[in-house]
């Protein structure tokens, strides 16, 4: 493991995650990103979404809300409101929330906020993809 | 002089007061600890982003923001925080006094002012002063969660936003150390940023720095509200513990001044007794 980068992901509630990784994919503003060994500096926008990242063979999971991510001199530093490990995923929560979500933006009530409504939509799918990324390992 | 039993039993009802102010004082430490951990916890955030803010502020130029405007002040949004409970000594009163001060100096320049009050404390204090009061939040938690913080700011930046205020302020306690606490004025809309250094590494923006930053900017308001929070509530809970020590130190002295003229009102008893049984032989043998 020569060519390595150090991946950590900061929420405001604490510093969730430091690491030594090979890869990363982010869900940034503009669509899916990968990092790997010597990138350029770079400062991006997060979307809720999945991150995924490579050990050696190994791939890690986690479900990120929006942020930043910073890369420089191969240090990544991934800033998001919540960051959660598969094990941490309360699926019936997100599962509510998923179809809280839906409903909204089904009936289209006037006053809706429809970008919060999305927003809170990806959040919950991002959780439910991670959670069932621990069932299949 | 009260008799020996009134003593005993004024004795019991401190002791036991005694017993309830040095759980209170155990609890408010015990909260003030859980916290701390949570105010160094968000150290690291609040670091970074304030670092990529400068990056982004020194690489872009002149920027512009709808949270950055500074407009003719007319009307101002105060949020005061306090406790919902009590028992913290001058916790409460020294921010609520503060932010009546700032109101009226506002007043005073044809200000608009509006209250939206964090804590129970302060919305009994306001409305008993007959304040203007937007909204009211009662009931945070003892250690406050990113949400709490990202609802309070939402509702303060959606009103910025709609021109309801031109400049919004925060009323709260500074935690200086465990035993003191500062009470400020802190303004959070429109945003002050200090302008960095330039970088020499050439960052590569995606999008756009200027979207970058509007992304950014909700979050560090998110972020400064969720960090004043925290801090506050830690100077509540370091507030309560030292009202509770101070509470159980004075029931130890006046249990044991209490003590003493148990003692002696019991002395002057047997004393009086002694002299009446010796009076009484007196007048027998007589």
């Amino acid at each position: 493991m020569a060519k390595v980068l150090k991946l950590e992901v900061v929420t405001p509630e604490r510093v969730s995650l430091q690491v030594e990784i090979n890869s990363l994919v982010v869900p940034a503003t503009e669509g899916s990103l990968g990092v790997l060994y010597n990138h350029a500096p770079l400062i991006t926008g997060l979307e809720p979404g999945v991150l995924q990242y490579r050990q050696g063979e190994q791939t890690f999971f986690l479900a990120i809300s929006n942020g930043f991510m910073e890369v420089a001199d191969n240090l990544i530093t991934v800033l998001v409101d919540t960051a959660e490990k598969p094990e941490e995923i309360d699926v019936e929560r997100a599962l509510a929330a998923k179809e809280r979500a839906e409903k909204r933006l089904k009936e289209q009530k006037p006053g809706l906020d429809v970008h919060r409504a999305e927003l809170a939509l990806h959040r919950a799918l991002a959780r439910l993809k991670v959670a069932d990324y621990k069932n299949v390992s | 002089m009260p008799s020996v039993r009134d003593i005993k039993r004024r004795m019991k009802s401190v002791e036991s007061i005694q017993q309830i102010t040095k759980a209170m004082k155990m609890v408010a430490a015990s909260k003030l600890r859980r916290t701390q951990t949570a105010v160094i916890r968000s150290r690291p955030y609040t670091e970074k982003l304030q670092e990529i803010l400068h990056k982004i502020v020194a690489s872009a130029g002149e920027i512009t923001h709808p949270l950055l405007v500074e407009r003719p002040v007319k009307a101002v949004g105060i949020i005061l925080i306090t406790a919902d409970k009590g028992l913290a000594g001058g916790y409460n009163a020294r921010v609520q006094k503060l932010a009546l001060e700032e109101a009226t100096r506002f007043a005073e320049q044809e200000i608009e002012v509006d209250f939206i009050a964090v804590g129970n404390k302060g919305h009994d204090f306001l409305k008993r002063r007959e304040q203007k009061i937007k909204t009211d939040i009662v009931g945070l938690n003892d250690v406050p969660t990113f949400s709490e913080a990202q609802r309070l700011s939402k509702l303060i930046v959606d009103s910025f936003l709609a021109g309801e205020y031109d400049r919004v302020y925060l009323v709260y306690q500074e935690f200086v150390t465990t035993v003191q606490q500062r009470p400020v004025v802190k303004q959070l809309l429109p945003l002050l940023y200090e302008k960095g250094e330039a970088e020499e590494k050439e960052y590569i923006y995606e999008p756009a720095p200027q979207e970058v930053l509007s992304i950014l900017l909700p979050q560090y308001i998110n972020n400064t509200m969720f960090h004043i929070l925290t801090e506050t509530k830690a100077s509540e809970h370091g507030a309560r513990m030292t009202a509770m020590t101070s509470a159980t130190d004075n029931a130890e002295e006046m249990i044991e001044k209490l003590n003493l003229s148990y003692n002696r009102s019991r002395q002057a008893a047997i004393t009086r007794e002694i002299s009446e049984i010796v009076g009484g032989a007196d007048a027998l043998e007589a």
